[in-house]
């Protein structure tokens, strides 16, 4: 009894050594329970912390901004590329307008016709634009422009102003407009003869 | 310009045929060869001189006889800046399932970044145990993961469902490539700062100048996902994300988010720009299908292919790519006849999970008419459609993304290879 104990944790203890040598082949003991991250404050990250939840607009700071502040932005900051009124201009195409178009041969994409969510507009905006000069914005600057363009695409009216609260109650034509990925949608068959 | 380079190159063996014609000698292996003789070879001048010496150092390039294989600016799409564009890669030219580094397609939303490794910081933080901050002095010192994987944009081929708009392959399927990718696994760093179990979606951001964001699913993350500091044996090249990236292996392109520099974790996607306004598909109904991360099977013949010339009838070896986000390619079959018959092409060692996989198939040209192409079948048993086929399930209009249909070139008599998509 007794010795055949002892001889099965000879065994183990060869098979534990054979393990490990294979194993060390590619990483030490020492690495495999590397641990090098260091700990840091929430408050810390703050600063890169600019992600907001859109649907809800969670994440959306504080600040404000109308649409006539935002007409006065968007033609210092955005005219330039985006032209007069978000028509289009040298380098980006309209920003107004294509609200019922999906269902027509020409589908037109804009803010007002394809973002299911009001914040999209600010996430995006205080993330990337302008081009040349992204996370410049001041928040009330990125909701008065937000507002701005929302009413040019008759989302909202001319005394609107967009703030935590106002932001997320938009509502968007597109809101109910997407479906989950539900492929395989297609079901081709492996046919190799006189195939039709 | 490139056109007529690849019909210079395709037509090297007719070419080497009428050297050897008019050289009148014997080169082993050419019927044509064999039939004369009569002006020795010359003994090449390179062969009589020493070569370049060896520097002190250096960075070895591409022969300067092949300058005609680059990276190609987006040119059948057309964007108005080049801060947010893309070139695509010339996949005609490439040997084998690895992209040189310096060809790997490019797509940045504002411009390539030039990051300093030494100021670059990652954070995890959200529902996590412990937020934390790393180095990459730090996400070096983790065992290394390596493995060959394709990358493919989601509007690869978006040029070409309802016409044949892209004149060569580098066009019409440039947006892929394949590396060895290396960098640590995702879920190491996420146990590490300790995953609330409530914990479903990642945010994966970039220090770029879009601050480029995706959502991706935790599951995913933990599975399969890389933190990607090289590429082929080097450092990422900075239009490639230097110096760390995510790597989502079989999934779109943009969510494998370039100069990564922080991940969160949450309960629910954050329904970004780049999650609903873009990256998004198209539907019947005016629907958009969003979170289509996958890539699913496909193939395309790289040789011959659009601008392409055969120089006459003969033996010739269709050749091509096929990769799945699904899984292993199991088998290609490859069409002369416009779909109508087909043969099961050989492929070539390795097939990797996720990765291209070249396939070969010779083939005896009869100088007639031909419609070639390629369809793809992966280990889970999908079969790569035709563009009809993606058509009943999905409306192809506007920005047509995930576009993976069988890719038909025609061959005319002349041997003139063309888009023949439609």
């Amino acid at each position: 009894m007794r010795s055949s104990k002892l001889l099965a944790i000879i065994v183990v203890a060869a098979a534990m050594t054979t393990a490990c040598a294979v194993a060390t082949q590619s990483r030490s003991p020492a690495t495999t329970e590397a641990k090098f991250g260091r700990p840091i404050a929430e408050a810390d990250i703050a600063p890169w912390d600019i992600d907001i939840r859109t649907n809800t607009g969670k994440g959306l700071p504080p600040g404000r901004g109308g649409v006539a502040e935002g007409k006065a932005v968007y033609e210092a900051k955005c005219l330039a590329c985006h032209g007069p009124d978000a028509k289009g201009g040298p380098v980006y195409g309209s920003m107004v307008g294509g609200i019922g178009s999906f269902t027509t041969s020409t589908r037109v994409l804009t803010p007002g016709s394809m973002y299911p969510y009001a914040p999209i507009l600010f996430d995006y905006i205080r993330r990337a634009m302008p081009m040349d000069k992204p996370l410049s914005l001041t928040a009330n600057e990125v909701y008065a422009v937000s507002a701005y363009i929302l009413n040019l695409n008759g989302l909202v009216p001319a005394d609107a102003v967009m703030d935590q609260t106002s932001m997320p109650k938009v509502q968007m034509p597109n809101r109910d407009g997407f479906i989950l990925d539900d492929r395989p949608d297609t079901h081709a068959v492996r046919c190799m003869k006189n195939c039709p | 310009m490139r056109r007529d380079t690849d019909q210079t190159r395709l037509g090297r063996r007719g070419f080497l045929r009428r050297s050897v014609l008019i050289a009148g000698t014997a080169l082993a292996g050419s019927g044509l060869a064999r039939a004369a003789a009569g002006a020795p070879l010359e003994v090449p001048p390179t062969a009589k001189e020493p070569g370049r010496g060896i520097a002190e150092t250096s960075y070895g390039s591409p022969s300067k006889y092949e300058s005609h294989v680059m990276r190609h600016r987006s040119d059948v799409l057309v964007n108005r800046q080049n801060l947010s564009d893309w070139s695509m890669a010339p996949i005609q030219h490439q040997h084998g399932i690895v992209t040189p580094n310096g060809l790997i397609f490019e797509r940045h939303h504002a411009g390539v970044p030039d990051i300093d490794p030494k100021t670059h910081r990652l954070v995890i933080h959200g529902m996590v145990k412990q937020p934390l901050i790393f180095t990459m002095d730090d996400i070096l010192r983790y065992p290394s993961v390596s493995r060959f994987h394709f990358l493919e944009c989601s509007g690869n081929t978006l040029t070409d469902h309802s016409k044949a708009a892209s004149k060569t392959v580098q066009q019409s399927h440039g947006l892929l490539s394949g590396a060895q990718w290396t960098g640590v696994a995702a879920a190491r760093l996420l146990n590490e700062a300790g995953l609330d179990p409530a914990g479903k979606w990642v945010l994966f951001e970039g220090a770029d100048g879009s601050n480029h964001t995706r959502s991706v699913p935790l599951d995913k993350v933990m599975d399969d996902v890389l933190l990607v500091y090289a590429a082929n044996g080097e450092m990422l090249r900075p239009e490639n994300g230097y110096p760390l990236r995510a790597f989502i292996p079989g999934w779109e392109g943009n969510v494998s988010v370039k100069w990564l520099r922080r991940i969160k974790v949450s309960d629910q996607p954050w329904d970004f720009r780049s999650e609903t306004a873009r990256y998004t598909d198209p539907m019947p109904g005016g629907k958009w299908r969003q979170f289509s991360f996958v890539m699913e099977a496909k193939s395309v013949i790289t040789r011959p292919s659009g601008g392409m010339r055969l120089p006459g009838p003969g033996l010739y070896e269709i050749l091509g790519f096929a990769w799945s986000g699904r899984g292993k390619i199991r088998a290609v079959d490859v069409s002369v006849d416009g779909g109508k018959n087909w043969r099961e092409a050989e492929l070539a060692e390795p097939t990797l999970e996720k990765s291209l996989t070249q396939f070969r198939l010779p083939w005896t040209w009869d100088g007639t008419p031909a419609k070639i192409q390629s369809r793809a079948v992966d280990s889970t048993g999908y079969v790569q459609p035709t563009i009809q086929d993606i058509g009943k399930a999905r409306a192809l209009t506007g920005f047509v993304q995930h576009h993976n249909a069988i890719f038909p070139w025609a061959v005319s008599a002349g041997g003139e290879v063309t888009n023949a998509i439609v």
